[in-house]
């Protein structure tokens, strides 16, 4: 075990290439040699200062110009490597996705979010990450590359426990693509940490597609209450179709917690979980509804704390 | 492990080094550059007491590599003063009484300065929001909060 001293205590080997052919000819020449990939840093970098990690070669992307851009002229496209601050900057995040906004301006504080990135945040696999449930409800798809080929993974089948991925040592996570949303959507994230710097104790996103006054689609997707990100389906399927009663929402509400099954861990119980599980539902159902009125300016009053 | 050239400007100035891959931001500005304004606190992301600017935006010199900084322009609480003449962040913070032990006012500064460049006239709320990562274990908040909205109110003159 490490001590978190001032230094970085790893030796390691450090590459910076310049263009993505460059970056996966490295990670094939050096996938069973303990290579790492560093971006943002927000995460490795306390990982190696803080658990046991093997890093021989250190591959820094950031230099890799084609990996930083976001693209939101159909749908979203968004290159590994921009951070979180400068996503947001751009107007259709917070206007039609409104979830996808709140939970990066959840995360930790704004010098983070200047360096960390959403590839990384999927990355490093943390249950409690914020971007997830947000991306995940609005069925975001990662672009996993190798020196050989391309393959295109639906985000929540990525993760196969806490800090797992179905990612191969030879492959890199290239670009996150999320559909165009539908007309009369709105959306909302909501985070309960001890405080507003911190990591998630339990979060929600949930996205809401309106017909008249009835609820056409909707997801609902839990992060850090779990080995992985949960989305609630059966709890989508009470809704779907119906008009969004405070009857429904609260039977809704009322299920969610025994779908969803929280769990103890380090950062808080089950008990905590079941309880906040049920008032965030009701609270997220109600946000996104009201925001399905307003196509051009989301209310962000209450929501994404 | 072999050492690595890098260029950079540093409040202005350009300088040169030789850097280990494992060297942090915050050791190539303390150690080899002597500029102890820049703290080491938690080393892990959560106190903010070594922000520093990195081509105009805030990041945390505990988790950045000095490697990584080649080509690149750095401003630390050393780089803010012009001459003798404090930046006037730093008077509003010295006006206001917003230091106890001055540990974590050089990151505050600095977050303080980046949340006047995106945002010049915040509420309370907001530069409660902005300010979340930069903590003081000393006393607490409000002077701080103060000499924020005091800078902020001076600048609309």
């Amino acid at each position: 075990m490490h001590t978190n001293t001032r230094i970085l205590a790893n030796k390691f080997e450090y590459f910076a290439p310049k263009s993505l052919a460059e970056a996966l000819n490295l990670l094939e020449q050096y996938q069973e040699k303990n290579i790492k990939v560093l971006a943002g840093g927000t995460d490795l970098l306390v990982k190696m200062k803080t658990v046991d990690l093997n890093v021989d070669y250190l591959m820094y992307l950031k230099d890799i110009a084609e990996l930083n851009f976001i693209n939101t002229s159909n749908g979203l496209s968004i290159g590994a490597t921009i951070p979180f601050s400068h996503i947001v900057k751009e107007d259709r995040i917070k206007t039609e996705y409104t979830a996808l906004y709140e939970a990066i301006q959840a995360i930790a504080a704004p010098a983070i979010r200047n360096m960390g990135t959403i590839a990384g945040n999927i990355g490093n696999a943390s249950p409690a990450a914020d971007t997830v449930p947000a991306l995940v409800a609005f069925d975001a798809q990662v672009l996993i590359e190798n020196k050989q080929s391309k393959r295109t993974v639906l985000l929540k089948d990525i993760f196969l426990g806490p800090g797992k991925t179905l990612l191969r040592p030879d492959e890199l996570i290239t670009r996150i693509e999320v559909p165009q949303v539908k007309p009369n959507t709105g959306s909302a994230f909501i985070k309960k940490s001890r405080v507003k710097a911190d990591l998630a104790k339990i979060n929600l996103a949930v996205a809401v597609q309106r017909n008249g006054q009835n609820c056409e689609d909707c997801k609902i997707v839990f992060g850090s209450v779990a080995a992985t990100v949960v989305r609630a389906e059966n709890t989508e399927k009470l809704l779907k179709g119906k008009a969004l009663t405070e009857e429904l929402i609260s039977q809704a509400a009322q299920g969610v917690a025994d779908e969803i099954k929280p769990i103890d861990d380090i950062r808080s119980t089950a008990e905590y979980r079941i309880a906040m599980s049920r008032e965030m539902l009701r609270d997220a159902l109600n946000l996104a509804w009201a925001r399905t009125y307003s196509e051009a300016k989301p209310n962000l009053k209450g929501g994404g704390e | 492990m072999k050492k690595i050239p890098i260029k950079f400007t540093i409040n202005g100035q350009q300088r040169e080094a030789l850097v280990q891959p494992n060297d942090l931001l915050i050791n190539l500005l303390r150690d080899e550059l002597y500029l102890t304004g820049t703290k080491y606190g938690c080393g892990i992301g959560e106190c903010g007491a070594c922000t520093v600017f990195l081509d105009d935006e805030l990041v945390l010199a505990c988790l950045i590599l000095a490697v990584t900084v080649d080509g690149k322009e750095i401003t630390t609480i050393e780089g803010l003063a012009r001459g003798k003449e404090l930046h006037p962040m730093q008077i509003s913070f010295l006006k206001n009484a917003a230091v106890q032990c001055g540990f974590c006012t050089p990151g505050m500064i600095m977050t303080a300065i980046s949340l006047m460049k995106e945002n010049p006239d915040p509420s309370e709320e907001e530069i409660r929001e902005y300010m979340r990562g930069n903590i003081c274990r000393c006393t607490g908040y409000t002077q701080i909060i103060k000499a924020i909205k005091e800078y902020a109110h001076s600048m609309k003159g």
